[in-house]
């Protein structure tokens, strides 16, 4: 059974070889070719997944060794994969909705004349996520990581004529760059600690190593989980990733990319278990991060920047989740599943409305659309229940599992991260309903007929998908509300992940009870303040100038300004510093060297003058000054 | 006679031939000034040989006289050609390797 683990990564590698080598005669079939070896790799992922569930919890791990990649003495890199219970949740959720996301891009890529490459490239971040996730050491991780930040640099630059697309693009590759430096330390160090970049021995050996270089070590995975999970001080790139097309937004932001981080911190728990001070600083990076992704999804009017500042939230819940150890992992993993569900279902629905709406993104030239699209409101609704954590659907669970051992931290911390926690659902629950009103409620900002546009409306024929693009959506609707019950009846999901990442109790000051009650006032308040704002009196088509939080959060809360001021010109200062300074300094040195000795030269070249004479008086000159010299000598 | 005054006249002739050797630009009386300054030496090493009894001082003044004439030998040619090709016997004229 566990030979089928290649097939796995095979399958969609196969399919994006097929797709970017096939040349035009796969154009017209390439979206169908493409989505097949998705959906063969989910298949594949549920035969290992129902084999997996027939064994004892102990066997249910399995390796797969593929050949010894880069054998050199001391230095053993192998290719084998790990299929343990945390892989498996991976695997599924990337096969599973990362299939749904290719069958919904059949319609929505479906007039787009470079679709085959399209595929081919989704294909391509599929097969490394899976590396990624599958790997059974780090070194085998890090190229699915690389894997992972090519595939969203190709999809997010797709459509490269925008040259904002190519921008963010960049932007995107370069800012993954700066995390992905974090991973390649971070594996540079495991080796010279441990001797090899295993999982197995690297996580056995953490009891037996300094605290110094664990603590380190985890810095260093934070910093590439930074990269990867668009987390607070390198999450600049989320936003502008939104330019490519939108089936790629909800494959980052579900299934990909920004799980990856994740998974990271997770799989490395027994090194963070052992260095505090790293666990502190993911739950910093955590809660930092998920209230300023809500704030920043509160204030934009393009649906999918919204949803991206959305995302970046609940990864922040995630991160915090994972960095509170044992009592965190496993509800991580579970936000992210259920979270998986509910943002591919709202970034397709909200594919659906641009593709409904001629690929306006302006949620002021939306409202209204309810009517016209019965299938993605209801749908988009499902996902935006589940993600404000209404009670009952998949959120509330996973949501107010987070709240609650964030309380269980203990102490200051717990209260403070308690607190951020509950904070953000808030503000959650209040970008979602507003998203929620400005596109489906109010009043239509935009015309059937050109004749009854009021100025600055547009001229709209708003429609529902068609069907290829619906069912996905109807799928991961169903997964939004059920996933988050499914997975908590006895404690199903922590029982599933408790062997590869422990679990412990947290014992929160506050009673369970008492924190559910917290989460749905919060949530409700939320709501009502929405409501206030975009439910009673109509919405403004242009945006009206805001306060000064409002305009700093549209701005991203100016993280590219201080990217700008603090990066961009302080590299420049340091960079003109350093050319004065070898011009100056090292070439001056050298340079006045040479010039030293040519003018001494010349001096001394004008002693050979050729006059026999003056010749003559420098020897009588030597030899008086010996003469002199040696009396001199005598007379001491 | 002190042999003191032997080395008076040495150093006069000596000087003298230093002064020739740095004035005159004729190269036969910068020449002649040299052998003089040699000569003056060999008067100095003969009367230190007097002077400390032993031999030392007119061996050496001999080889002195032998190297002096193996000079006078290449020397003169020198001039004598030098003056072939310049028609001019200043040895300020004769700065360069070249004509």
């Amino acid at each position: 059974m566990e030979n089928l683990i290649a097939l796995l990564v095979a399958a969609p590698l196969v399919g994006a070889a097929l797709l970017l080598c096939g040349g035009k005669r796969l154009d017209r079939t390439g979206a169908w070719i493409g989505s097949l070896f998705a959906v063969a790799s989910f298949a594949v992922a549920a035969v290992l997944f129902a084999d997996m569930l027939g064994k004892s919890a102990e066997d249910r791990a399995v390796h797969q060794h593929l050949f010894s990649w880069i054998p050199v003495g001391g230095f053993q890199a192998d290719v084998g994969f790990q299929l343990d219970q945390l892989s498996m949740t991976f695997v599924l959720l990337i096969t599973g909705v990362g299939s749904l996301i290719h069958i919904y891009s059949i319609g929505y890529m479906e007039h787009d004349e470079r679709r085959r490459r399209f595929f081919g490239y989704l294909n391509l971040f599929l097969a490394a996520m899976l590396l990624l996730v599958l790997a059974d050491n780090y070194l085998l991780l890090y190229v699915g990581w690389e894997g992972v930040g090519l595939a969203s640099y190709l999809l997010i630059g797709f459509w490269q004529h925008k040259p904002s697309a190519a921008t963010a693009a960049k932007k995107a590759f370069l800012v993954n760059r700066v995390g992905d430096v974090g991973l390649s330390i971070a594996i540079m160090l495991m080796f010279t600690t441990f001797g090899t970049f295993a999982f197995g021995p690297v996580l056995a050996a953490t009891g037996d190593t300094s605290e110094g270089k664990l603590t380190a070590i985890g810095l260093m995975l934070l910093l590439a989980a930074c990269g990867k999970s668009a987390q607070v001080p390198l999450q600049s790139w989320l936003g502008d990733a939104m330019e490519g097309p939108t089936p790629v937004s909800a494959l980052i932001h579900a299934a990909t990319m920004v799980t990856a981080g994740v998974y990271l911190i997770t799989r490395s728990g027994a090194i963070f278990n052992a260095a505090p001070d790293a666990q502190t600083a993911v739950v910093a990076v955590g809660a930092v991060t998920l209230l300023f992704g809500a704030i920043v999804g509160c204030a934009k009017d393009d649906i999918k920047k919204a949803l991206a500042g959305s995302t970046m939230s609940q990864i922040g819940y995630m991160i915090l989740a994972a960095g509170l150890g044992p009592i965190g992992y496993a509800f991580a993993i579970m936000h992210l599943v259920t979270h998986g569900f509910f943002k591919a279902g709202l970034f397709l629905g909200a594919g659906s409305v641009m593709h409904g709406m001629n690929d306006e993104v302006d949620m002021r030239h939306y409202g209204g659309l309810r009517k016209y699209m019965p299938v993605t409101f209801v749908t988009f609704g499902l996902g935006y229940l589940a993600i404000i954590g209404f009670p009952g659907l998949s959120g509330f669970f996973s949501k107010d599992k987070i709240i609650e051992a964030a309380f269980a931290k203990g102490g200051t911390e717990g209260w403070i991260l308690g607190g951020a926690a509950l904070l953000g659902a808030a503000i959650t629950a209040f970008y979602m309903t507003r998203v929620m009103l400005m596109t489906f409620f109010g009043e239509k900002r935009w015309a059937e007929t050109p004749g009854a546009a009021a100025p600055g409306q547009q001229v709209q024929h708003p429609h529902e998908s068609p069907k290829v693009m619906t069912i996905p959506m109807i799928v991961l609707a169903v997964g939004s509300v059920f996933a988050g019950a499914l997975f908590s009846v006895n404690e199903a999901f922590v029982t599933w992940l408790e062997p590869v990442t422990s679990f412990a109790h947290g014992h929160s000051p506050l009673s369970a009870t008492a924190i559910t009650a917290s989460t749905i006032v919060v949530l409700l308040i939320g709501v009502g303040l929405a409501w206030q704002m975009y439910g009673r009196k109509p919405v403004p088509a242009v945006a009206p100038r805001g306060s000064l939080l409002t305009r700093a959060a549209r701005r991203d809360l100016l993280q590219d300004d201080f990217n700008h001021i603090v990066l961009v010109r302080g590299g420049e200062h340091l960079t003109r510093t350093l050319v004065y300074l070898d011009h100056s300094v090292v070439d001056g040195a050298v340079n006045g060297t040479a010039a030293s000795m040519g003018g001494l030269s010349g001096r001394l070249r004008q002693l050979q003058s050729g006059f026999v004479r003056s010749y003559a008086v420098q020897m009588l000159g030597g030899a008086a000054v010996l003469v002199a010299a040696t009396l001199l000598m005598r007379g001491v | 006679m002190n042999p003191v005054y032997y080395l008076y006249l040495a150093a006069l002739l000596f000087t003298i031939g230093a002064a020739g050797v740095l004035i005159r630009r004729n190269a036969i009386v910068v020449f002649m000034c040299i052998e003089l300054m040699l000569n003056a030496c060999n008067l100095a090493f003969v009367v230190f040989s007097r002077m400390h009894g032993n031999l030392d001082g007119q061996i050496i003044a001999f080889f002195t006289m032998v190297v002096a004439a193996a000079e006078v030998v290449v020397g003169l040619a020198i001039i004598v050609s030098i003056f072939r090709t310049r028609h001019t016997a200043s040895v300020d004229d004769a700065s360069l390797m070249k004509l």
